[in-house]
């Protein structure tokens, strides 16, 4: 056996080059194996596992967040468990996988999600470089700035020399060096990594201000120790429309998300409720008929069934309810979130 | 050629070798090629490029004031992504630098304290040890940031440690600042020159102690050469410096309330609290070296001492350290390696190092992660690779001359 180191390197090498060989094959085999998935629709994929899978935050009271039986609750929360009646009938029929801000793109174009319900914020990189498609915005959001009520300031303008709380790693310090800049004022900015420092820092009193966007304001002044001392102040310096996000390429899913916020907001508009839906049945009102199926085909031509927005508005309510129930608490009046009629800018595209 | 040609290749030692180093290097060549390729094409389906140029665009976000940012006097708008490294780089090496001689320093008190005959100073050692070796880092950081946070008036108050000079609350330590006078310079070359002949007559006492046995008086002398340095400055010049006053503004707009950062040095919390927590949890490490160092001397030796006359003190210092160093100093250099990389950890408590700012602020801004980590790697590896070094060159230095 004197060729028995030989064979063995032989055999290392050989079996080496194969593996890298074969690597390559598995990539293509992995690429076929893509191409097919992307093929099947999201809404076959949904309906053949039998749920949705809905990408949520990591708690945020009012748009989402778990209780302590892991319950999710928040108009995020709502709009993925709409999406699950509409398609299924059935609100239940939805699984929710916490994100970071980080993670959040890469687990939905990998497919590991069907929507990302989140709060993130529509901007024209996202739209445009990350795969992606905004299917809508469920909450018009923009950057406040926190402060306790005993620096008696009441306006951010009387910010001028200021110590400023935030995160790193978000457009959050950009937009507040931006504001103080173009008003010609000085602060400092201690920016940490995680959202529970920032709020323990400006707790202990390190900074002046804690700015974020003001839903975050609203949820995280809970965690203060006395969140009465504290108010957020009126200039909102940045906007953040935030929505709910699918994989770009297949348009059926992407309409059943869009047009699923829709008519969370139409049924605000015409009056139908969680509690009244099976008596608006029978109105008369065409607009009514059409959103809850009792006239045209709306549903099918969507790849559901003609009462899918009743389900959905038997399950989760309108949008306003959804509101009132999730984000009032936390003590975030309407606003801007008020629908077009009632002097907001909340205008859903009628059902016609 | 035929196969007895082929099988006689084959078992010719000599070209076997040769041909198994031209297969491995292949395949590490093509490992590489791989990675490198595959990393590029991932890149182009992501619509993104390899290159540096984002380091000259302007760098939009505030920075903590800190060294990096006095040094570099960043500016929002002006600066560039270029200098946020650069400051990333200087901030990471002051805690760095500060952690590494305060560790030392406590290090050694502690190594020494816990082989003391004294119970109070060997069971505190061994409770200061155990308690901090075990409790992982980044718990301290955040327990010594917000014991600092909380036990401190805001802004807007403080408390004096040296009452008109040192003053702390939270927004930083306030120091004065030395202001230079004309004449500055002429007395630095005074100070300066004294310095040298202090070093000459210590090198001239030790050479006579050779000699004679019998040193030189040389703190008399020392003192002496300072006092008359100090003299012709004074007579020539006057006191070229002062110190700042720093000052506390008490009334106006609420929010400019408290220190005047014109008139004082101002060290931000996160940058003690760091290097607080890398200080003593490096040193309880540190002390363990140094009482394995201790213990490696032999008995003997410290016998031998004390039959001499040398005192408890002498002994530790002219025999006992000495030889212990050797033991000591690598693994010493590996904690201050430790200590350095563990600097990172840093970006938690809002310090802006260079993790912080430079992997999290602006990486998040350019998404340049491939050029950036490269670039973070560089320093991390030539901050470690001149530590390794220097400890190797004083290490040898320490080394046991045999004879």
């Amino acid at each position: 056996m004197k060729n028995l180191p030989l064979i063995v390197i032989v055999l290392v090498i050989g079996g080496g080059l194969g593996y890298f060989l074969g690597g390559g094959n598995e990539q293509a085999v992995e690429q076929e194996a893509a191409m097919e998935t992307s093929s099947e629709s999201t809404l076959e994929a949904v309906k053949a596992k039998g749920y949705v899978q809905c990408g949520v935050s990591q708690g945020l009271p009012g748009f989402s967040n778990a209780d302590d039986n892991g319950n999710w609750t928040g108009i995020d929360v709502d709009l993925c468990r709409g999406v699950a009646a509409a398609v299924f009938g059935d609100a239940d029929k939805v699984r929710f996988t916490p994100l970071s801000a980080k993670q959040r793109f890469t687990a939905l174009s990998s497919g590991e999600i069907d929507i990302l319900s989140r709060n993130t914020t529509w901007t024209m990189t996202r739209d445009t470089q990350l795969g992606l498609n905004f299917a809508g915005v469920n909450y018009y959001d923009g950057q406040g700035m926190m402060v306790p009520s005993s620096l008696g300031v009441t306006s951010a303008t009387e910010l001028d020399g200021a110590n400023i709380c935030t995160n790193t790693g978000t457009t959050t310090e950009l937009n507040i060096t931006d504001y103080f800049r173009a008003n010609n004022m000085s602060f400092e900015l201690v920016a940490f990594e995680k959202a529970d420092e920032v709020v323990a820092a400006y707790d202990a009193g390190r900074c002046d201000v804690y700015t974020t966007d003001r839903s975050g304001l609203a949820a995280q002044r809970t965690k203060l120790t006395n969140p009465d001392a504290h108010f957020v102040l009126p200039e909102i310096i940045s906007k953040e429309p935030l929505g709910p996000v699918v994989r770009q390429g297949d348009d059926q899913w992407f309409n059943i998300v869009r047009w699923s916020l829709n008519a969370m907001i139409n049924a605000e508009e015409l009056g139908v409720t969680q509690s009244n839906v099976g008596s608006m049945m029978g109105s008369d009102n065409p607009s009514i008929k059409r959103l809850l199926g009792e006239e045209g085909n709306f549903g099918e031509e969507l790849g559901l069934s003609n009462d899918w927005a009743a389900n959905l508005i038997k399950a989760v309510g309108n949008y306003g309810e959804s509101y009132d129930a999730h984000v009032t608490p936390l003590g975030l009046a309407r606003g801007v979130n008020a629908l077009w009629s009632d002097g907001g800018i909340l205008y859903a595209a009628p059902i016609r | 050629m035929n196969s007895s040609d082929l099988s006689r290749l084959w078992n010719d030692a000599r070209i076997r070798r040769i041909a198994i180093q031209v297969i491995l290097v292949a395949l590490v060549v093509f490992c590489f090629w791989w990675l490198i390729s595959n990393t590029s094409q991932n890149l182009d389906k992501l619509n993104k490029s390899i290159g540096f140029d984002f380091l000259s665009q302007n760098a939009g976000f505030q920075i903590a004031p800190t060294l990096g940012t006095w040094l570099f006097s960043y500016e929002v708008g002006q600066s560039t992504y270029w200098d946020v490294y650069l400051i990333g780089i200087i901030n990471t090496l002051l805690v760095a630098v500060l952690g590494i001689i305060a560790a030392t320093v406590i290090g050694f008190l502690v190594g020494i304290m816990r082989l003391s005959n004294n119970i109070i100073f060997r069971s505190f050692a061994t409770v200061y040890i155990e308690l901090l070796r075990n409790i992982p880092l980044l718990l301290q950081l955040f327990f010594w940031y917000f014991t600092v946070l909380r036990s401190l008036p805001d802004k807007r108050g403080k408390v004096d440690l040296i009452p008109g000079a040192v003053s702390v609350n939270l927004e930083g330590l306030f120091l004065p600042f030395p202001i230079w006078h004309s004449g500055a310079g002429f007395a630095g070359i005074i100070l300066l020159i004294a310095a040298i002949s202090a070093l000459y007559m210590r090198a001239k006492s030790r050479s006579k102690q050779l000699m004679t046995g019998h040193p030189l008086a040389i703190w008399r002398i020392t003192a002496g050469i300072f006092a008359a340095a100090c003299l012709m400055i004074v007579v020539s010049v006057g006191i070229p410096m002062e110190w700042s006053q720093p000052t506390f503004i008490e009334t106006g707009p609420i929010l400019k309330q408290g220190f005047d950062k014109a008139t004082a040095i101002m060290i931000i919390p996160e940058m003690l609290a760091v290097w607080f927590a890398l200080t003593l949890y490096t040193a309880a490490f540190i002390a363990e070296n140094v009482r394995s160092g201790i213990l490696a001397v032999s008995k003997g030796q410290t016998e031998a001492a004390n039959a001499l006359g040398l005192s408890t003190g002498q002994t530790l210092r002219l025999i006992v350290i000495p030889q212990a160093m050797r033991v000591i100093v690598p693994p010493l250099t590996s904690q201050y390696l430790n200590l350095t990389k563990n600097s990172s950890l840093a970006v938690a408590i809002a310090y802006p190092e260079l993790v912080s700012i430079f992997a999290g602020t602006a990486m998040n801004q350019v998404g340049k992660e491939i050029e950036m980590f490269f670039m973070m790697m560089v320093v991390y590896l030539t901050f470690s690779l001149l530590t390794s070094a220097f400890m190797n060159w004083f290490n040898h230095r320490s080394k046991l001359v045999e004879r």
